[in-house]
């Protein structure tokens, strides 16, 4: 779908982006993560051909990225803004057309989107009379009016509170299964398993981890595994497959325990080890958070690179 | 280009509609009305005089009393009473005066007139002019010069008509018209060029502190969204003149027949004006409206572009208007009394002072080869304009927070894609 190849970018004073590639593939949720400063919006403004690169290439489905590329992008700024004294309406209308949609057309799809949000009554409202929620929701609409086949979010849930954030979160979800393909920037984690297929990390104008979330997490696994056991409490004497690294004593028969595997065991061997021994309620593998892996390669990187 | 031509819509449609744009309007010519009517109430307010007026004639010297002679609407008496009855008689009388010629006018130079109202000025005209013919025949005849030589002296008058030799023909050129109708000119292009500049500008901050331009800009080329912007403006300005002209010539006639008077002195006025080629003129300033507003918007719009507020305008501001000021200034005070000099032309072929210098010179009628080249000019200085602007205007737009100083444009220039 996107194939982004060796981009750099070079400002005056600083380097905003240093070789960076990333494939997204068609269908995906893609999240660009980074620290602020980290080249996100850089890159994201390259793709969107509102800046060139000093060189790489950007393929969009095969093709050398193009001005009829951008008919096929939808893209929602970071900073949001739209004319404040322009009906809203119209405005949306506007915007639709210079994306190359019809007058008619743009007026159809913004009706349905209207009523679909509940803001049927909006239409002639300027945008300086709606709240700063409202104009969001009405920017997220002119961003998706033309039914892009990329859409390409800046930080897209900062600033809506959390209702609409849940409320514009369904609707990417929603036209993800449709079949556009989503490249959204964020720092919100949480944001990130609950809704991306595959992630770049960027940092400090490099491209410092990519790939599938999921391959991501599994291949930053430690063997750590959460226990809990019922009955009587252990006593470790360290012939245990597994060294201890916590333990909860509760204080009815229920113990806690994360454990780290010891080398060439695996978790049959901690039951075997455990259910002579106790009842074990549950055995989990601890896989890290992308959280926790995002905050463990910056610092890494940081000090790495000074 | 379909966007372009998206945006130009925009543009125009937004400023047009708005309540401003309208009022400006109507409020023009009624204002240019309102002051060509006051010019003809004046002018014939001041004509003559209504009615007869009488001027009581008290004379102590005995020199002029009976040399007044009446005019239609004044008419002189003599009386022998002295100034205090006679003063006193008439106190209520507004179609009486009175003048008083002491004794001793001659040391107090005190010659007066006394009336219930203060005395018209045709009145004191009418009479200063009657002694000053009076005292220069009493002169006359002291020293035994003929009278009869004083009346032939008195019938002779030139007048001196400045008439142009052009291939056509001799013409009349009246100096006053062409000077009035070229200061106007000046000041009308001045103004609209600062104007509509301006709102380029304002539009272009608005563009940036909104925080819109990014999305528009995902969507289209900045220069694209520059040109329609300038573009869309400059129609504005095109209509708001033509409802101008056209709203002033239909008032002015409705005004000429509520006026109805042939012999006003607006038909003098018009009469000269009617020397001059209103259509030519009219054609040009369209011409150099455009090219200027042109030239001018594309410096707006990059002084916009490098700003984040209307405050910081200030620096870039002063050097994009010197040039037009500077010929303002020299049009409205030098440039009108020579118009064919060196500076005058050229002045009036560089692009950035050619709108307001060319303008004051065309209604004297400039060679024609000046006025092509000139026109050729100014189509390469915005050109050229344009294109600087755009370089500088790309980078401008997207550039937050950072305090733009002119070397900072020089790099943004430089810049590549």
């Amino acid at each position: 779908m996107l194939s982004i190849r060796n981009i750099v970018k070079q400002y005056a004073g600083h380097r905003a982006l240093s070789n960076v590639s990333l494939e997204v593939e068609s269908g995906q949720i893609f999240g660009l993560l980074g620290p602020n400063g980290a080249g996100k919006t850089s890159l994201i403004r390259i793709v969107n051909q509102i800046t060139a690169p000093d060189s790489g290439e950007i393929y969009f489905n095969g093709e050398k990225l193009n001005q009829s590329h951008i008919e096929r992008i939808g893209y929602l700024p970071e900073e949001r803004g739209l004319y404040k004294k322009m009906e809203i309406g119209e405005q949306m209308i506007y915007l639709a057309r210079l994306k190359g949609l019809s007058r008619a057309e743009a007026q159809k799809r913004l009706k349905f989107w209207f009523e679909k949000l509940g803001m049927e009554t909006w239409w002639k409202k300027k945008i300086e009379e709606l709240s700063k929620g409202m104009q969001q929701k009405a920017q997220f609409v002119a961003t998706v009016l033309h039914e892009p086949d990329l859409i390409i979010l800046d930080e897209p849930f900062s600033g809506f509170d959390p209702v609409n954030a849940e409320l514009i979160k369904d609707e990417i979800l929603e036209l993800n299964k449709k079949g556009a393909t989503i490249l959204f920037s964020t720092h919100r984690m949480e944001s990130v398993e609950e809704l991306c297929d595959a992630i770049a990390l960027i940092h400090k104008s490099h491209k410092i981890l990519d790939g599938k979330v999921k391959h991501i997490r599994n291949s930053y696994r430690n063997e750590t595994y959460l226990i809990e056991y019922a009955g009587e409490r252990i006593a470790f004497n360290g012939s245990q497959p597994f060294e201890i690294m916590s333990e909860v004593i509760a204080d009815d028969d229920s113990h806690n325990i994360k454990i780290k595997l010891k080398e060439g065991h695996n978790s049959n061997d901690v039951l075997q080890y455990l259910i002579p021994k106790a009842r074990v309620n549950m055995l989990q593998e601890v896989i890290p958070s992308m959280h926790e892996i995002f905050i463990e390669k910056v610092n890494l990187n940081s000090t790495g690179h000074e | 280009m379909n966007k372009v031509l998206l945006i130009i819509q925009r543009e125009y449609l937004t400023r047009v509609r708005k309540k401003s744009f309208i009022i400006m309007i109507f409020v023009v010519p009624l204002l240019i009305l309102a002051m060509g009517g006051a010019i003809v109430w004046i002018a014939k307010s001041s004509e003559q005089l209504a009615g007869l007026h009488v001027i009581n004639v008290v004379d102590d010297t005995k020199l002029y009393a009976n040399k007044f002679h009446d005019t239609p609407n004044i008419k002189f008496t003599v009386t022998n009473e002295d100034i205090k009855t006679a003063k006193a008689k008439f106190k209520d009388d507004e179609t009486v005066s009175t003048l008083y010629i002491p004794g001793n006018y001659h040391k107090s130079g005190a010659i007066q007139v006394f009336s219930k109202k203060k005395a018209a000025i045709q009145i004191t005209d009418e009479i200063q002019k009657q002694l000053n013919e009076i005292t220069a025949a009493n002169i006359m005849e002291k020293n035994h010069i003929d009278t009869a030589v004083l009346h032939t002296l008195k019938k002779v008058d030139f007048s001196v008509t400045a008439v142009e030799i052009t291939k056509a023909g001799d013409k009349d050129a009246n100096l006053g018209a062409n000077i009035g109708v070229s200061i106007a000119c000046a000041i009308f292009i001045y103004l609209s060029l600062l104007i509509y500049g301006g709102q380029v500008m304002r539009g272009v901050i608005e563009e940036k502190t909104n925080r819109i331009i990014e999305v528009v800009i995902s969507s289209v080329k900045p220069f694209q969204l520059m040109l329609g912007k300038i573009i869309g403006v400059g129609l504005v300005g095109l209509t708001q003149f033509s409802a101008w002209i056209i709203l002033s010539l239909i008032s002015s006639k409705i005004a000429g027949h509520a006026f109805n008077s042939p012999v006003s002195p607006m038909a003098g006025i018009i009469a000269t004006l009617s020397t001059i080629p209103f259509g030519y003129i009219l054609g040009c300033f369209i011409f150099y409206f455009l090219s200027g507003y042109m030239l001018y918007a594309a410096l707006f719009a990059a002084v916009g572009s490098a700003v984040d507020s209307e405050t910081e305008t200030q620096q870039f501001m002063f050097p994009i208007t010197m040039p037009l000021l500077f010929t303002y200034i020299l049009s409205v005070s030098v440039l009108f009394r020579a118009p064919d000099s060196p500076l005058a032309v050229w002045l009036s072929i560089i692009p950035f002072t050619a709108p307001v210098a060319m303008m004051v010179r065309l209604p004297f009628d400039p060679a024609p080869w000046q006025v092509a080249v000139s026109m050729c000019m100014m189509v390469v200085g915005f050109l050229f304009t344009t294109y600087v602007a755009a370089r500088i205007y790309r980078v401008g737009v997207l550039m937050y927070g950072k305090k733009a100083s002119y070397k900072e444009l020089i790099k943004w220039f430089f810049y590549k894609e």
